[in-house]
């Protein structure tokens, strides 16, 4: 019983931290219809960019929670400014090019950063300082959930209560709708569908780099290689789900994180990242619309 | 007027030079080192005079390399330089006829003699530049005629490499025991190596059939990937991480070849496959089966309308390219002896693709020429090796961006109507 609960544990939080990438992805799926390759490389960034800042401040003398509210924030912000600039420069042009153009060029975008970083900064794994507070209030159950957890499923969920109300009652939100329906008719009616597709980016970026900061924090290291693993399962976790769909990306993330912790606490652990995509095969075989999605017809 | 637009260019180019300054600031100039769990940064500030200079160059020829891509609807295709060249080769060909005899001949002995001038090294090189052509050829018929994005090639590769290493592996100590030399069994693995891809081929095919687009592209690198670890994981017949190692070079009438003889000999073998593989994916182009291929991948809809089963076709689409890159796989185990797990990964698929897509997606030639850089390049400039795949990623995404039919692009046979003394235009059919 006591495994049980903490496999339990274990997968929740894998699932919010999938979660967390998996918003922003499902989110420019929604509008444009793309799957965006380098938003795991833009966690990556996210990450890399806050232990720099980091790094910095806190050799300046700072107390650690100024420096983490400081390298958070500008993590945000560098996110948001890659995402900004690899929509503009790689998919914007190609918004009116045959689909698996611009999956390409994402694919092309994925590699540029990975090396990018790579080559600025190092090959080696990091080891990641933590600069989350401890809870006392933790305590009695610390051996099955530790601050970092805790912190990573509060997150979550508090992102994702505040993108159901963005999607759902604000001007920009309804905007992002009428882009994800019909691009012409959006532009008809008065919206501005570039401005609308780079504040997706902005926003989806701006998730990516939380989730960075929070995951590394979590697994203690970093290196410029993790974007990519981890963007393969949020993207399975925002397909389960039912690319497009908020919750549906939430569900799908919290399904894959307890398969994932369950099927290697019972069956096999060599096969941890097999069973994300062996999932993934199975939902696009029998229900290619997801868990919570709407089954879209093929018009000509 | 002009002036004002130019005046407003480098403006904008200053500009973004100065918002890539801030862009790259952290990653770029500030560098991390992590000692004992306690973060330290180093400043490189002469980066960010380098960062700007290339970021308003990079801006202003983006700008007008932007603006030519917007023209390009308005200027006649007939009169780019690519299909000029073409014409005009074409043309001092029909006029000269001892070019035309001399030039191919040329270009054949050079081929042939390639191995027996240049040394092992550069040998072994174009041995692994070739078996690439080989791959990009076969995941030219998948993506190029077939339109369908499959990001899971290396497995392929990797059962054809397989296929050889564990025939070997489980029957060569016997047969050497029997008294038969086992590097006959590169013979008898090279048909059934693509046999085995396709059949493979075909069961991945089958889940797949009803998907289309990006969620084609996802589940190919899913199954590319899960099979690379099952290769990984299962070590008692797979030999695991480590791989099979000691594969026999390829049977020739029972001679002990040197390591620089096998060479030029594996040469020839991949030239001729190579010769043997553009010849059938030529015959395939411009058959029914290649027309009804181009067809799904303009339209499904309106393929299936025509009568096209699509079912069938995107099974023979998948089989198709499986072969080659299984028949290319025994070549890969035949050339370093040595096969792991580690030469299948997604990037071999992605590394593949991009030949493709930067070739020119569709066109034979484009793609061998495609392959031929991205292989070859490298190799001989050493210096920039660490840079490479970051050039790559930038090469494929100004091929997507600004010509989207890459470097030499596919020409489509063209049908004209000539109708004697009738004055109605030319008729495209």
């Amino acid at each position: 019983m006591e495994y049980f609960l903490k496999l339990l544990l274990s997968g929740t939080t894998k699932g919010s931290i999938y979660a967390l990438i998996a918003l922003g992805y499902t989110m420019v799926y929604g509008v444009i219809q793309l799957i965006n390759f380098a938003h795991g490389e833009i966690y990556m960034i996210g990450g890399f960019t806050a232990l720099i800042f980091g790094g910095f401040l806190y050799s300046m003398g700072l107390p650690a929670p100024v420096v983490l509210l400081i390298s958070v924030i500008l993590a945000i912000v560098y996110a948001a400014s890659f995402g900004f600039t690899i929509e503009r420069i790689a998919y914007r042009p190609l918004r009116n090019k045959p689909r698996l153009s611009a999956l390409i060029s994402a694919i092309g975008i994925s590699i540029v950063l990975q090396n990018f970083v790579l080559l600025a900064q190092t090959e080696k794994y990091l080891a990641y300082p933590s600069y989350l507070p401890d809870l006392p209030f933790l305590q009695p159950v610390k051996q099955y959930i530790n601050a970092t957890q805790f912190i990573i499923l509060i997150v979550t969920a508090l992102i994702m209560v505040f993108l159901t109300m963005l999607i759902k009652y604000t001007r920009i939100g309804k905007a992002m709708r009428a882009t994800a329906q019909d691009k012409d008719m959006a532009q008809l009616v008065g919206v501005n569908i570039n401005q609308v597709i780079s504040i997706t980016f902005i926003i989806g970026s701006s998730l990516a780099a939380i989730g960075g900061v929070l995951i590394c924090s979590y697994m203690g290291q970093i290196n410029y290689y993790i974007g990519f693993i981890a963007g393969i399962k949020a993207f399975v976790a925002a397909v389960l789900g039912g690319i497009g769909s908020i919750p549906g990306a939430v569900l799908g993330s919290f399904v894959l994180g307890w398969t994932e912790s369950f099927g290697t606490g019972y069956l096999s652990s060599d096969y941890e990242d097999a069973f994300a995509l062996l999932i993934l095969i199975l939902i696009l075989t029998v229900k290619p619309e997801g868990l919570l999605g709407k089954n879209q017809k093929q018009k000509v | 007027m002009k002036q004002n637009g130019i005046l407003k260019d480098i403006a904008q180019a200053l500009l973004q030079g100065l918002w890539f300054v801030f862009l790259l600031f952290p990653l770029l100039v500030m560098k991390v080192s992590v000692v004992g769990g306690v973060a330290s940064v180093t400043f490189r500030w002469n980066n960010i005079p380098l960062v700007f200079v290339a970021a308003v160059g990079g801006s202003l020829l983006w700008r007008w390399a932007l603006r030519w891509n917007e023209q390009k609807g308005a200027r006649d295709p007939e009169n780019s330089l690519g299909v000029r060249i073409q014409n005009g080769v074409s043309a001092f060909l029909k006029q000269n006829r001892l070019a035309r005899v001399v030039l191919p001949l040329f270009f054949i002995g050079a081929l042939l003699a390639y191995p027996l001038i240049s040394g092992m090294y550069h040998t072994n090189v174009m041995i692994s530049a070739l078996i690439y052509v080989m791959l990009a050829l076969g995941l030219n018929i998948v993506v190029g005629l077939g339109g369908l994005l499959n990001l899971g090639y290396a497995a392929f590769f990797a059962v054809g490499a397989y296929t050889y290493g564990l025939l070997w592996k489980h029957t060569g100590p016997w047969l050497a025991q029997v008294g038969i030399d086992p590097s006959w069994l590169f013979w008898i693995s090279l048909p059934l190596a693509g046999f085995v891809a396709l059949l493979f081929g075909v069961l991945l095919s089958l889940p797949v059939l009803r998907l289309r687009g990006d969620y084609l592209a996802i589940i190919t690198l899913a199954f590319g990937e899960i099979f690379r670890m099952v290769l990984q994981n299962s070590g008692d017949i797979t030999g695991g991480a480590t791989g099979i190692s000691l594969i026999p070079r390829p049977w020739f009438f029972g001679i002990q070849l040197t390591p620089h003889m096998a060479a030029i000999y594996i040469y020839y073998i991949t030239l001729s496959l190579v010769v043997f593989t553009i010849f059938v994916v030529r015959r395939i182009e411009n058959s029914r089966v290649g027309r009804a291929l181009e067809a799904m991948r303009e339209d499904e809809i309106a393929c299936e309308a025509m009568g096209i089963d699509l079912v069938k076709n995107k099974l023979i689409t998948f089989a198709l390219g499986a072969f080659w890159a299984g028949v290319a796989g025994v070549l890969l185990a035949a050339q370093t002896t040595y096969i792991n797990p580690d030469s299948f990964t997604l990037w071999e698929s992605i590394m593949v693709l991009m030949a493709v897509v930067i070739g020119g997606t569709g066109s034979i030639p484009g793609v061998i020429a495609g392959t031929l850089v991205l292989k070859l390049l490298p190799e001989y400039f050493r210096a920039l090796a660490q840079y490479r795949m970051l050039l790559y990623g930038v090469a494929m995404i100004i091929v997507i961006l600004f010509k989207s039919d890459g470097l030499i692009p596919r020409r489509r046979t063209e049908y004209r109507l000539e109708q004697e003394g009738s004055t109605s235009p030319e008729g495209h059919l």
